[in-house]
Formats: C-alpha cells, structure tokens, sequence
C-alpha cells in the first residue's frame, strides 16, 4: 500500500512538472505567433502605403507633365498614327 | 472527590489546582467549534456561491480584452491601381490635469508638433479632461513625441485616408471624416462595403505587458472589403485635364463631363469643375464639393432634339428626309413665340438635327400627345434619379403630362421646360449607342454586362438617329469640332439660357453629348460648361472640342480600332510588319 502511494505520488508530481512544461512551451509559442502577427500587420501596412507612393509616382497628370516638360513628348498628329490590324 | 465533580482539574499540582465551573471550559470549546464553522461557511461560500465574482477579478489583475483594429476598404480602379487607401497615423492627445510641463518641455513639444507655444499653453490650461494637441501625425513623429515621456501626453492610433489621385477623383471618391467613416461620394455610398468591424480578444498578459496567452476570441475583427470601380483612372484624368483647360480658355463657372461604357453601362469617368483636393480640405466650399454631374440639374437645350425625332421616325410620323418647313425661324404658339438662332428654310428630319432648329423640332413633338411624349421622356430616365446609389442624386423635373401645355411641350422637344443632371443624359444617349435600348448605369465594375436592356426605341430608329448626329459633326453641322481623326463620331450639341430669378438671363449652359466610334459606340461622353464667359457660348465651340479631346484619348486608351478613313495595315500573324507611312 505504502508503495502503491509513494509510485502514484511520483506520477502526479511527474505529470504537474509536465503541465508546467508545456503550459511554458504554449506561452512561448503562443508570443511567437503573435509577434508573427504583428508583423504581418505591419507589412500589410507597408505594403499599402507602397501602393499609395506608387500611385502617387504613377499619378497620369505627373507622367504627363515629365513627359511633356522632360522628355519633350508631344501627342501624335492624325498624320503620324498608323493603325495596324492582325490578318486572322 | 467531590471537588472533582464540581470542576475540571487542569493540574495535578495541589498548588495550581484552582476550581472552575463547568461551563466554562464548554463555553471556550463551543466558540471554538463556531468559529471554525463559521470559517468553512465562508470558505464555502467563497468557493462556492461567491467564485465567479473573484475568478473575474482575479482574471482582471492579468487578462486584457484588447480591441482589434479593423482596416477600412481601399477603393480600386478598374484596373486595380489604388485610388483611396487607409494608413495608420498617430493623434497626441493630453489630460491638462496630469501634464505639469516646464516651459523647456513645452517648447520641446511645440517644436516637434509643429505649433505655436502659447497655442499649445492654451490647450493645456483648458479645463477639460481630454482634449487633442495634434490629430493625425506620422507614426514616427508620434514615437519622438513619446521618447520625451512627458507626464500627461499620450497619443492613440487612428487611420488616416489617403487619395493618390487628389483633385482628378476627388468628386468621384469623396472623403472620410476624422472618425473614418464615408462623408460625401463612393465613401459614404459604399460605406457598408468599406467600414471595417473592429474586432476584440481576451488575453493573459505578464508582469511586463506582453501578451502571453490568448484566452478567446470576442470577436474576429472583419476589415473593410475592397472596392471595385467602374472608373477607368486614365480616362478619368483625360476628362479632368480636357475640362480644367475649357474651363481657364472660357473662364466659366464650372463644369462636368460624364463618359459611360455603352457596351456595359459602366461610368469610366465623372469629372468636375471647379474641384479640390481632398488629401488637404483645409477651405473648402460648397461650391468645390458638389458633384454636379449627378446633383446639379439644367436645361439640356438642343441635346434633347435627338429624341423628339426618334420619336417622330419610330412612330412612322416622318422619315429622315421626311422636309419640314421652318421658315421664316420664328413660330408662334398661343401667346408665345418660339425661334431659331439661325432662320432656316424646308429642312429634312436629318437637318432638323444637323442644323438644330427649334421650329422643326418642335413642328415635329406637336404632332404627338404630350402622353405619348412623357412616356418616352419616362422611359429615357428623365424626371427621377438614377439610382446609382450616389449620396445627393436629383432626378430633374419633367412635370406630368396633363399639365403641359402646347408651348411647354414645343419647349421640351428642345430641351427646354424640362432640367435633367449630366449623368441623365449621357444614360439616355444610350438609346443611340446601344441600337435603341439602355441598360441600368453603374459604379462599379461590371463583369459581367446585361445583354439586353429594356427596349425604348427599334434598332431601326436608333440607327437613323446615329447617321443624323454623325451629320452634326460634318460640314454643314454644329459642332465640327467635335471631330476625332480615325473615329467615326456623332453627338448633338446644346447651348441652353440658365433660368435667373424664374427669367431667362443672358447667361449660358453650354454642351454636348456624343458617342463613338458611329460603327459600333462603344463610348458615351456628355459634356457640360456652365456659363462660358470669355465671348464663346455655343455648344459647338466650347463644348464639343472636349469631347473630341476625351473620346480621342480614350479610345486609343481602350485600344478601339479606328473606324474612319485612316485605312488599316493587314499585319500577318507571324509579325512580318513593314510599316507604311499612310497618306494623310
């Protein structure tokens, strides 16, 4: 009897030490994902604010205006557009 | 012994014997028994009636119900290019109680907030409980502004709109307030779509605030869904450019150009004038805010002259060389008299159009009961709002037909005694473009057209009525400057007096509502100048060289093979191209 106790001790303290284990191992994984979280939000919100800058860059009136001012492009006269079609 | 039945004997030592009563010893016994049940009781209660009370509040000490932000929608193009995003952005907040700040400090904090130090004071000495420093700064200004741990400054995180496009989309897209809800345009019409559900989580923090554990979820934030406009951004920033250069050149008021999709009912750009930037609305008026494409109304004058024929041809009255006499220019009818600009002679159904006579329109709407005309009038969308879901829509007036009179309905043949919105009328060009029928007009991309819309007029007549407003563009026409080189297109020119004071002033709506390429529309574009002041006032002169600016652009933008006598190259498949010079 006395033995039966002094084994079924060791296993309850065994498995309580278990517990604590994992629940540290949970905790751990757990502030990893969400670190992973974090930055995955932050990336989306870079990634919107490159988007943003992209279309500011991309902006039709600022093309036009280097394409006029910096590379002196100018629309094509009726004359000068050929219009090419595919032969089926 | 017989002491010993009269007490307890608590020592052998005859020294220390002392005598008590009997009920003394008892009495102690039974406190001590009550006191111990009365501390089960309360360790019962405790655990068991009282637990959930002390499990929250113990939970409190180390759980945290942390709110999860939810991102507003981003507003697309048709393409996909961004047009209206939400960035994170800071807001330095204060308690004036809490914030004991030396003057140095203050400084310090003025500098890096941009503002003025008594302004700053004065804040601070207000005596509220709360209020802002600085709304919306970047987020790394506001991580300076915390490195300085002054006591009583906080900051919290808000979103911030940003619209890459400014002033080109600002009518299209509207703005959000402060709080990031719609206020005005697609934001506010779509606000279901775009407004994000924050979210919010329970967790177990530790002694250092990080999160250690995630007890449950509340509630999973939902973020704004994406949308999807119908408007093309290059076709947009054609029309802008084309109406803000006609809006310097003729020094107006203001202005509008529609340009709708014929083939799906898609509205590819809505531009505006005078307009503003909605990235920096420090003075704004409501004179720059109105989308009046959609929210203003006028008298469209001759552009409504199309209809009275196709109505006349659909019916069988006339055919298009059918000759109507509108000499000598003027006509009167009842007590009032109605007249050409320009006197003309017999003129054909075409020339009616071609020419814009107001007495050969009007001959041709009389012999019509104005029944018959209202519906067709209904029918076109005129007289109630589009229903495109835009905040502010009008509908115009079109008053019922049993209270038209001979004069109003000769005056509504020609557009006027009747005000319609831009947006109308591009819709019910439609009829023309789309071989007599109209599909319902939309703002957002539409995958998936309708095939059929709801019928107004036969093909037949539809056709007829296109050849006659290709006619307009030609020699003999209104608005040769309507031309585009390479593409067939038609169009109806309008130049309107604007109701002063319930009179007729001398000042002027000048437009234009075309479609191209005549072969097979696939572009409705309807222009609109309001009060040209700078010697020009037709249609014709001021408002079809922007639809010749629009459609040329956009058509090459859409990749539209050219129709007209600019003949095209046969090129093989296998890319054997030798590029000729074509004749001009």
């Amino acid at each position: 009897m006395a033995r039966l106790i002094g084994f079924l001790l060791m296993v309850v303290v065994a498995s309580s030490l278990g517990v604590v284990a994992s629940q540290h191992q949970a905790r751990k994984l757990y502030s990893a994902v969400e670190r992973e979280t974090q930055r995955a939000r932050q990336l989306e919100v870079e990634w919107g604010q490159l988007q943003l800058e992209q279309s500011t860059w991309a902006a039709h009136a600022r093309v036009e205006k280097l394409a006029r001012e910096k590379l002196v492009m100018r629309p094509p006269q009726s004359g000068q557009i050929v219009a090419i079609e595919e032969r089926p | 012994m017989t002491k010993v039945e009269k007490g307890v004997t608590f020592n052998r030592n005859p020294l220390l014997r002392s005598e008590l009563p009997v009920w003394r010893p008892r009495f102690v016994l039974v406190c001590l028994l009550l006191g111990s049940l009365a501390l089960v009781g309360r360790a019962a209660y405790l655990q068991g009636v009282h637990d959930q009370f002390l499990q929250a509040k113990g939970e409190s000490r180390y759980a945290r119900v942390l709110q999860v932000p939810a991102t507003r929608g981003k507003i697309s193009d048709r393409q996909g290019d961004v047009l209206a995003q939400s960035s994170p952005v800071k807001s330095v907040w204060a308690i004036p109680e809490d914030a004991k700040l030396d003057p140095s400090q203050t400084r310090q904090l003025a500098a890096l907030l941009e503002m003025n130090v008594n302004e700053l004071n004065q804040k601070l000495a207000s005596g509220k409980d709360f209020v802002f420093l600085k709304r919306q700064v970047s987020p790394e200004l506001a991580d300076r502004v915390a490195a300085l741990k002054l006591p009583g400054i906080h900051d919290q995180r808000e979103y911030r709109r940003f619209y890459p496009g400014g002033e080109v989309m600002a009518h299209v897209l509207g703005f959000t307030g402060m709080d990031d809800k719609g206020q005005e345009g697609i934001e506010l019409a779509f606000e279901s779509q775009l407004a994000g559900k924050p979210g919010s989580r329970r967790v177990v923090k530790d002694r250092r605030g990080n999160v250690v554990e995630d007890v449950q979820s509340i509630r999973l934030p939902q973020d704004g869904r994406e949308v999807l406009l119908s408007i093309d951004s290059k076709i947009q920033y054609l029309a802008h450019a084309a109406l803000k250069q006609a809006m310097a050149e003729h020094k107006a008021k203001a202005g509008g150009v529609v340009v709708l999709d014929a083939k799906t009912g898609e509205v590819l750009a809505m531009a505006n004038a005078p307009t503003y930037n909605p990235n920096n609305r420090g003075k704004l008026t409501g004179d720059q805010l109105r989308n009046r494409t959609l929210t203003d109304t006028y008298e469209p004058g001759s552009t409504m002259k199309p209809f009275t024929a196709a109505m006349a041809l659909e019916k069988g009255k006339v055919t298009a060389n059918t000759v109507i006499n509108c000499a000598p220019g003027r006509m009167t009818i009842g007590s009032a008299t109605i007249s050409d600009a320009h006197p003309h002679g017999a003129l054909s159904v075409a020339q009616v159009i071609q020419k814009s006579s107001n007495i050969g329109s009007a001959k041709m709407a009389l012999a019509f009961p104005p029944e018959t005309m209202w519906k067709m009038l209904d029918d076109l969308g005129f007289g109630a709002p589009l229903k495109l879901g835009f905040p502010g829509e009008v509908g115009g007036r079109l008053r019922p037909a049993k209270n038209w009179k001979p004069i109003e309905q000769a005056t509504i043949s020609y557009g006027h005694g009747i005000s319609v919105s831009l947006m109308q009328m591009a819709n019910a060009y439609q009829v023309f473009a789309r071989d007599g029928d109209m599909v319902p007009l939309s703002l957002s991309r539409v995958d998936t057209p309708p095939v059929h819309g709801s019928r107004v007029f036969s093909p037949q007549t539809a056709r007829e009525v296109r050849q006659m407003l290709e006619m307009v563009v030609q020699p003999g026409g209104t608005a040769q400057k309507a031309n585009v080189p390479g593409y067939r297109v038609g169009g109806k020119t309008g130049t309107s007096m604007k109701l002063v004071g319930g009179r007729y002033a001398s000042r002027y709506v000048a437009s234009f509502v075309g479609i191209a390429p005549i072969s097979d529309p696939r572009l409705i574009v309807a222009v609109m100048i309001d009060e040209p002041s700078n010697g020009k006032r037709y249609g014709g002169e001021v408002a079809a060289p922007i639809f010749a600016q629009v459609v040329g652009g956009s058509l090459r933008a859409l990749g539209v093979p050219p129709d007209a006598p600019l003949k095209p190259l046969q090129v093989a498949r296998d890319g054997s191209f030798v590029p000729v010079r074509e004749a001009m």
